[in-house]
């Protein structure tokens, strides 16, 4: 079995935004860039797969993004995946999920043999559309199943049953490999690269793709841009109403009837 | 100015390679993930979190700098941004992973035989096997020279007497490094636990390092074979070279407590309002907050060159003592200074200043006191010894 794994290169959640004073994007000066935290659970879940499994062949990671997209790359190394694609060209960068999957689909086909597995996660935290693994599926014509909260591969390594959380109800999902699945918090907890591996993950193979080597890119074409970015508004102060409860709820009616004018 | 996760006014961040870089990432994570959440609770209760030695041998951070034996090979920066997040989680965590790389791992592949080298490095590398360095005594420490261990040749064997205090891992540890007098001068052993007369004891009622294990260490003619002492040490220079190896990711860890005290009283003062404004609003609280960046910047690149010295094998202890001094210093004065800005909730072990300000009163005296410190780089520029 040939997982493929896609992993962006994110900027961390734990840092602050800034957006760039003119509003064409953020600020990326000093910012931190990690492994998108729900691609990091299909690295996981295919480096356990194997761990499980004695038919996992080969597990590749593969990020679409700048030169130090590298980095996120290997840490998926590290985690366990074999080897690595990297694309890179400055046409390649856009907003557009549609176009980010469009890409990453070239590469793929490209490959001289196919992946029974492909693995990313069920969004990523920077643009959060949630489009990349739908639409990645549609462009390889693979069966896709989002969300995935639980899932079984057969011992012949031929059907999966995938579970996804559904509004008051848990889906179970069938079907024949190869397929895209994308991973929901929760159905793996990722290991941390081990400092020895981080290292062993240098000598492992990296192969980077420019629009050279995948002419179709200049063809596709962007079709939604960002117009302008604009900070979230300051969130508003907050009114403590004080004292006894009967005076409280008193004063509250009056914020609300005189104030906040929504009696 | 980004506001990351550390301050780095100075860009240093630009100055790490990409490993370097990786590798603080990575122990960061590990550092918020699993030691924090813990590390209050672990402090209060003066417990050493011995669940998170499996975690943190499985991240490789015990010999991180070896190149054999399971390690990762990494260079001496990487390793003290290691040691300067433990730290930034809790000075005990680091001392313990200190101890195990520089102070016992360090000289049994310095000074120890093949055969000693193949048998502990890996487990301890797994921490399969704990370590600990016997050299401070319970007259003192600053003088080792007067040490009162000894170690008598009977036959082929040798026979140790003597007691050593204030020893980190000391109840825990599988094999003890002793550093013992010998009619030929100091010898260093590898003693292992359960030999007979071999004995250690914990000493209770710190307030400082409750989240790490101190002991003493007594031996009553305690019978070693040839084989169990480090063939190469000879002379009080091979302890004072492993202590050399921590004190110099004790300069990295001083910063790491700092930036978590800094950041801590940072988020403070942006949310605690007096008189009607934001602390940060304060001439008087901004004038602290930056002299803590001065501080912690200096630090950071004193450290930073202190470890691109030591990776061109020019490092000189001297300069490692001045950063012991130096950033060791930063970390208790800001740590106090961001206790007392947290006002009266800066007391409580909720809030980490006053956890790292006890710590760093250990740190400050271990491994070197400041005024020794002091002296040795006053020696070094007067050409007078003045201990």
């Amino acid at each position: 079995m040939r997982i493929l794994t896609i992993v962006k290169h994110v900027p961390d959640s734990n840092v602050p935004i800034k957006v760039r004073p003119d509003g064409t994007g953020i600020d990326t000066t000093g910012l931190k860039y990690v492994i998108d935290p729900f691609d990091e659970f299909g690295v996981e879940l295919a480096v356990q797969l194997r761990e499980k499994r004695g038919d996992v062949s080969e597990i590749i990671a593969l990020t679409q993004g700048p030169e130090k997209a590298a980095e996120t790359l290997r840490v998926a190394l590290a985690m366990g995946a074999d080897s690595a694609i990297h694309l890179s060209d400055p046409i390649f960068e856009s907003f557009d999920e549609l176009f980010y999957a469009s890409v990453i689909a070239e590469a793929v086909t490209k490959q001289s043999t196919p992946f029974d597995l492909v693995l990313c996660g069920k969004h990523n935290i920077d643009l959060d559309a949630g489009a990349v693994g739908p639409a990645l599926a549609e462009f390889l014509d693979l069966a896709h199943v989002g969300a995935v909260t639980n899932l079984e591969i057969t011992p012949d390594g031929r059907r999966f049953t995938a579970r996804r959380r559904i509004e008051g109800a848990e889906e179970v999902v069938e079907g024949a490999l190869p397929a895209l699945l994308t991973i929901e918090k929760g159905l793996v907890e990722p290991r941390y690269p081990s400092l020895p591996n981080l290292m062993k993950a240098k000598k492992k193979p990296l192969t980077v793709l420019t629009s050279k080597e995948l002419p179709g890119s200049a063809s596709h074409k962007a079709s939604a841009q960002i117009a302008y970015v604009t900070p979230p508004p300051p969130r508003p102060e907050c009114k403590f109403i004080e004292g006894e409860p009967a005076q409280m709820a008193h004063e509250l009616v009056r914020f609300l009837r005189d104030e906040a004018k929504v009696l | 100015m980004p506001d990351s996760k550390t301050p780095d006014f100075y860009h240093i961040d630009s100055l790490l390679s990409n490993d370097e870089r990786q590798v603080r990432d990575t122990v960061a994570r590990f550092v918020d993930d699993r030691v924090l959440p813990i590390i209050a609770e672990c402090f209060e209760h003066e417990r050493f979190p011995t669940e998170l030695i499996p975690e943190m041998a499985e991240l490789g951070l015990f010999g991180p700098t070896l190149q054999d034996y399971g390690c990762a090979g990494l260079n001496n920066v990487a390793y003290g941004l290691i040691m300067q997040e433990l730290e930034r989680g809790d000075s005990g965590v680091r001392s313990f992973a200190s101890v195990q790389s520089g102070l016992v791992m360090y000289p049994i592949h310095t000074y120890g035989s093949d055969e000693q080298k193949k048998r502990w490095l890996p487990e301890m590398a797994r921490a399969r096997k704990i370590g600990c360095f016997g050299l401070t005594e319970p007259d003192g420490g600053s003088d080792p020279g007067t040490m009162k261990t000894r170690a008598e040749k009977k036959g082929s064997d040798w026979v140790l007497n003597g007691a050593k205090m204030w020893i980190t891992s000391g109840s825990i540890a599988d094999v003890a490094v002793v550093w013992a007098m010998t009619e030929h001068g100091v010898r260093g052993f590898l003693l292992e636990k359960g030999t007979p007369g071999f004995t250690s004891r914990d000493i209770p009622h710190k307030f400082s390092l409750r989240a790490s294990v101190t002991s003493e260490l007594f031996f009553d003619n305690c019978r070693l074979p040839e084989s169990s002492r480090l063939p190469t040490a000879e002379g009080l220079g091979a302890p004072l070279s492993c202590l050399t190896q921590a004190r110099y990711g004790i300069a990295w860890g001083g910063v790491g407590a700092a930036m978590a005290c800094y950041r801590e009283a940072l988020e403070f003062c942006r949310n605690r309002v007096l008189f009607g404004s934001p602390l940060i609003n304060k001439q008087h609280m901004q004038i602290r907050l930056a002299d803590m960046v001065r501080r912690i910047t200096t630090g950071q690149l004193l450290a930073l060159q202190l470890g691109r010295l030591k990776d061109q094998g020019e490092m000189h202890h001297t300069q490692v003592s001045l950063a012991k001094w130096n950033n060791v210093r930063l970390g208790l004065d800001i740590a106090r200074e961001a206790r007392d800005i947290l006002g009266a909730g800066g007391i409580s072990v909720e809030c980490c200043p006053v956890r790292h300000m006890l710590n760093l009163e250990s740190v400050i005296t271990y491994e070197g006191t400041e005024t020794i410190h002091q002296l040795v780089v006053g020696r070094e520029i007067t050409g007078v010894a003045a201990f």
